[in-house]
C-alpha cells in the first residue's frame, strides 16, 4: 500500500512540474515520414506557435550495422560496404576506406592511380553539392533548381557508369589502387564536363544567389559560431561557413592533393546563406582540381603491390579525408588476421546533425526544414 | 406551355443579364454554363500547369495517358473518385465532412457576379464587387474546420497559418479594390458603382482601364492587389499553408480521394476567381484592346478575327504535333486522338469566325484570354520563387501592402476630388 502511494504522490509531482496539457507547447513529430527530412531523419518538434524551442533528433532508422559488418568480413570484402553509407557521396567513402586500409598495410598507391582518384572524388564532390543544392532549394520551395541540378549531375554518374559500371554505389577504387585503367576518351570526357558544367554553377547562382525571397529565408537563420562548430564537431562546409579555414585536404593532405593548386572558400556569418555560398564555391574550386589533375595525369601503373590475402600487421590506425559533407574518418584496429578487430566510422552527417538542436532553438518552422537541408545530411551515413 | 415559351424568348431582347432581368430560366442555364466552363478550366488548367511547370523545370510532364498527357486530368480525376474514402479515427466527423464542400461552395458562388460581357454573367448585383470578395473569404472558414477536425498538427497549423495569411492579406486587397472603385466615380454622370459590370462600363466611358488612371496610382493599386491575390489563393511563393516541405500538405493532409480533389478544384475555381476581379477592376474586363482608339466598323471586323483565329492556332499546333509523333504502331491511337484534338479544336475555330457568333463571342473570348493570363502568371510564380517564411509573409502583408495600400487609397482619393472640382468649376 505504501509503495502505491508514493508512486502516485511522484506522479502528482510529476504531472505539477509538467502539466499535461501545455497549452503554450505543441509537440510535433516531423518524420520519419516526411518530404523534408531527406530519408528517415525523425525530429520531435516542441513549438510555441511558430517558434522552435527545442528539437530532439531520432535516428536509427536506417541502421544496418556496417561498422559490426566490417568485424565480419576480410579487408578487400569490406570495400563495397562503405560505399552504401553516404551514397551520394560513395566515391569520397571507397577513397577514406581505401587510404585507412593502405596506411594500415603501409603501400601507398602509385601516382596514376592517386590521380585518377583524385579526378573521381572531386567530380563526386560536385555530384554531392548538386544534389544537396537541389533538395535544399526544394526545401525552401524553389522546385525548379532541383531539376537543373539533376539533369547536370547525370552527366557525372555517366562517367562513373562508364568507368566501373555502377552509377551509384560505385565501388570504384580498391585497396592499393584502382582495378581498372581509365577508358578511351576519359580525359576528354570529363574535361567536356568541365566546360559543360562551369556555366551551369552560374545558372544555378542566377536562380538563386540575388533571389530576394531566397536570401531572406537563408541570412542570418540557423546561425552557428566557430566556437560552437568546433565544441560540437561540426566539420566540412558548415565549419568553414562559419569562418574557420579548416579544410582536410589543406591542412593533412592525403591522396596527392598537395600537388594541386585550389583556395578553401570560408564564410563569415556561419547562417545558411553563407554555407549555400561556401558550397557553390567549393563547386568552382572542385572543377579547377579536376583540370589539373586531368592535365597532369601520369603514366604507369595504377596498382601497388599488395598481397591477395591482407593481413595487416597488429595495430591501429585512424585516417580521415575531407568529403563533401565534411571529415570522414575511418578508425580501423587490426589484430593480425584477415578481418579487422574493429572498424569504426566517423561520418560527418552524424556530427554535424548533432548541432542542428542548437542552430535551430528560436527559430521558426520554415527554418527548421531549411538547417536540416543545409547541414546536408545524408542518413545512410548517420545511422550507418 | 406558350406563356412559358414567350417567357423564355423574352430575355433574348434584353440587355440585360438573365438575373438582373429576372428571368429564372437563362438564370440557371446561366449558372449551368458558368459551372460546366469552371469546371472545363480547372481541368485545362490541372494540364497546362503541370505542362508549363514541367518545360519549365527541362521535363516533359504527363505523356502517356493520351497523346502529350492531355487525358491525364481525367485518369486523375477517375483516380481520385475511385480512391478510399478515409476519415481518420479521431476526426470530427461532421466537420469534417462539411468542410471541403463549404470551400468549394465559397469558390464556386462568386462566379455568379463575374461579368464574361455586358450579358454574359448570372446577375448583376450592386454590390457586386462586395459580394465577391465577403463570399470568397468565406472560404477561408472551411480551411479551418478542415484543419481543426482532422484532429492532427500538421493541418491545424496550416490552417493557422492559412487563416493568419488570408485575414492579413484581405486588409491591403479591399484597400486596393477601394481605390479602384472610386475611379468609378469619375465617370460623365459623376456617380460610383460597385457592380462588376458598372465598373468595366465605367472603364470604357473613361476611355482607360484602371491600371493605367491617374499613372502611377492604378498601377500600384493593381500590384497590391496581384500580391495579395496570391497570397489569398495560397500559391507560391505564399504556400505556406500547404508548404510541402514543412507541413506535408497543410490544412488537407488527412483528406484524400473525392474530397482532396474537391479542395484542389476550389483552389483552382478561386485562382480563377480572383484573377476575374483583378481583369474586372484594372484590365478592362471583357473590353477588347483599344475600343475606343481602334473603333468602327473595320477595326471591329479584325478583332472579331481574334476567338477564330486564336482557336485555328491550336488546332494547327495539335495537326504540327501530329506529324511529328513517333512512326510506331505503339503511337497509332494517340496520333490519331491528337489529330481527333486539332479538328475538334479546328471546327470550333470555324464557327467562331461565323460573324454573327464571333461577335457574340467576343467578350467572353477577351475576358478569358486575360485571366489565361494571371493562370500562367501562377504558374510562373510556382516555378521560380522560394517560399516565404511565414513571419516574413506577415511583414509583407502588413508592412509593406498596408501601409502602401492606405497611401495609394488618399493619393487616388485626392486627386479624384480635385479633377471633380476642377470639372464642377471649370467645366474642363
Amino acid at each position: 500500500m505504501t509503495e502505491a502511494k508514493t508512486s502516485v504522490s511522484h506522479l502528482d509531482l510529476e504531472t505539477h512540474e509538467k502539466p499535461f496539457l501545455d497549452a503554450n507547447e505543441l509537440v510535433i513529430n516531423m518524420g520519419p515520414q516526411h518530404p523534408a527530412t531527406h530519408g528517415v531523419l525523425r525530429v520531435i518538434l516542441r513549438l510555441d506557435g511558430e517558434k522552435v524551442l527545442g528539437l530532439e533528433c531520432v535516428i536509427g532508422y536506417l541502421h544496418r550495422g556496417v561498422e559490426k559488418i566490417g568485424e565480419h568480413r576480410t579487408y578487400t570484402m569490406f570495400n563495397p560496404y562503405v560505399d552504401r553509407m553516404d551514397y551520394v557521396a560513395a566515391v569520397s567513402n571507397g577513397l577514406g576506406y581505401c587510404e585507412t586500409v593502405e596506411k594500415l598495410l603501409n603501400v601507398e598507391a602509385p601516382p596514376r592511380a592517386q590521380h585518377v582518384r583524385v579526378i573521381l572524388t572531386e567530380l563526386n564532390r560536385i555530384a554531392s553539392h548538386q544534389l544537396w543544392l537541389g533538395t535544399h532549394a526544394l526545401d525552401i520551395g524553389a522546385i525548379t533548381p532541383l531539376f537543373y541540378t539533376f539533369r547536370d549531375r547525370e552527366e557525372i554518374l555517366k562517367i562513373y557508369e562508364k568507368y566501373c559500371g555502377a552509377r551509384l554505389t560505385t565501388h570504384a577504387f580498391r585497396i592499393g589502387g584502382l582495378q581498372y585503367e581509365t577508358y578511351t576518351g576519359f580525359e576528354k570526357e570529363v574535361k567536356n564536363f568541365l566546360t559543360f558544367f562551369r556555366p551551369k554553377i552560374d545558372e544555378y547562382e542566377e536562380l538563386l544567389t540575388t533571389n530576394r525571397i531566397w536570401v531572406e529565408r537563408t541570412k542570418s537563420v540557423g546561425v552557428i559560431s566557430a566556437e560552437d562548430c568546433i565544441a560540437f564537431g561540426v566539420t566540412g562546409p558548415v565549419l568553414r561557413a562559419s569562418g574557420v579555414k579548416w579544410d582536410l585536404r589543406k591542412a593533412q593532405p592525403y591522396a596527392n592533393y598537395k600537388n594541386f593548386d585550389f583556395d578553401i572558400p570560408i564564410g563569415e556569418n556561419g547562417d545558411t546563406y553563407d554555407r549555400y555560398l561556401v558550397r557553390m564555391a567549393e563547386m568552382r574550386q572542385s572543377v579547377r582540381i579536376i583540370e589539373q589533375a586531368v592535365d597532369a595525369l601520369p603514366e604507369g601503373p595504377i596498382m601497388a603491390k599488395v598481397p591477395k590475402v591482407m593481413k595487416p600487421p597488429p595495430g591501429e590506425v585512424y585516417h580521415s579525408i575531407e568529403a563533401p559533407k565534411g571529415e570522414l574518418g575511418y578508425f580501423i584496429v587490426s589484430d593480425g588476421s584477415t578481418q579487422p578487430y574493429r572498424v569504426r566510422v566517423r561520418p560527418p552527417s552524424f556530427v554535424n546533425l548533432q548541432a542542428l538542436d542548437a542552430m535551430c532553438r528560436g527559430q521558426l518552422v520554415g527554418d527548421v526544414i531549411a538547417i536540416i537541408g543545409t547541414l546536408d545530411i545524408v542518413l545512410g551515413e548517420v545511422d550507418r | 406551355m406558350h406563356e412559358i415559351i414567350q417567357y423564355i424568348l423574352s430575355y433574348l431582347t434584353s440587355d440585360k443579364t438573365p438575373g438582373a432581368a429576372g428571368n429564372m430560366f437563362w438564370a440557371l442555364v446561366y449558372i449551368m454554363l458558368v459551372f460546366a466552363g469552371l469546371s472545363v478550366a480547372v481541368i485545362a488548367m490541372n494540364w497546362l500547369e503541370r505542362k508549363i511547370l514541367a518545360h519549365m523545370q527541362v521535363r516533359l510532364g504527363p505523356m502517356r495517358v493520351g497523346p502529350h498527357g492531355l487525358l491525364q486530368p481525367i485518369a486523375d480525376a477517375i483516380k481520385l473518385l475511385l480512391k478510399e474514402d478515409i476519415m481518420p479515427a479521431e476526426a470530427d466527423g461532421f466537420i469534417f465532412w462539411v468542410a471541403p464542400f463549404l470551400v468549394v461552395l465559397a469558390a464556386f458562388t462568386v462566379f455568379v457576379v463575374v461579368p464574361f460581357g455586358p450579358t454574359h454573367a448570372v446577375t448583376d448585383m450592386n454590390i457586386g464587387i462586395l459580394f465577391m470578395l465577403g463570399v470568397s473569404s468565406l472560404s477561408v472558414l472551411g480551411i479551418v474546420m478542415a484543419g481543426w477536425a482532422s484532429n492532427s498538427h500538421y493541418p491545424l497549423i496550416g490552417a493557422l497559418r492559412s487563416s493568419a495569411q488570408m485575414v492579413s492579406y484581405e486588409v491591403a486587397m479591399g484597400l486596393a479594390v477601394v481605390s479602384a472603385i472610386l475611379m468609378t466615380s469619375l465617370n460623365a454622370e459623376g456617380t460610383g458603382t460597385l457592380s462588376m459590370i458598372g465598373i468595366v462600363q465605367a472603364q470604357m466611358a473613361q476611355g482607360e482601364w484602371f491600371i493605367f488612371k491617374f499613372f502611377p496610382l492604378g498601377l500600384i493599386a493593381f500590384f497590391i492587389f496581384a500580391v495579395s491575390m496570391v497570397a489569398e489563393t495560397n500559391r507560391a511563393p505564399f504556400d505556406l499553408a500547404e508548404a510541402e516541405s514543412e507541413l506535408t500538405a497543410g490544412f488537407h493532409t488527412e483528406y484524400s480521394g473525392f474530397r482532396w480533389s474537391l479542395f484542389f478544384l476550389a483552389e483552382y475555381s478561386a485562382m480563377i476567381a480572383v484573377s476575374s476581379i483583378a481583369v474586372t477592376l484594372w484590365l478592362g474586363g471583357w473590353l477588347r484592346p483599344f475600343p475606343n482608339w481602334l473603333s468602327g466598323g473595320t477595326w471591329d471586323q479584325i478583332f472579331n478575327f481574334f476567338p477564330g483565329v486564336t482557336f485555328l492556332f491550336f488546332a494547327a499546333l495539335c495537326f504540327f504535333n501530329t506529324v511529328r509523333m513517333p512512326k510506331h504502331p505503339l503511337f497509332r491511337v494517340q496520333t490519331i486522338g491528337l489529330a481527333g484534338f486539332g479538328v475538334v479544336l479546328g471546327l470550333i475555330g470555324l464557327v467562331l469566325l461565323y460573324p454573327p457568333v464571333s461577335f457574340r463571342i467576343q467578350d467572353i473570348f477577351w475576358f478569358s484570354a486575360k485571366v489565361t493570363g494571371f493562370m500562367y502568371l501562377y504558374i510562373w510564380y510556382r516555378g521560380t520563387f522560394p517560399r516565404y517564411r511565414f513571419d516574413q509573409l506577415m511583414q509583407i502583408g502588413w508592412k509593406v501592402l498596408l501601409p502602401l495600400g492606405l497611401g495609394v487609397l488618399m493619393l487616388t482619393a485626392s486627386v479624384a476630388l480635385i479633377q471633380e472640382y476642377l470639372i464642377k468649376t471649370w467645366h474642363l
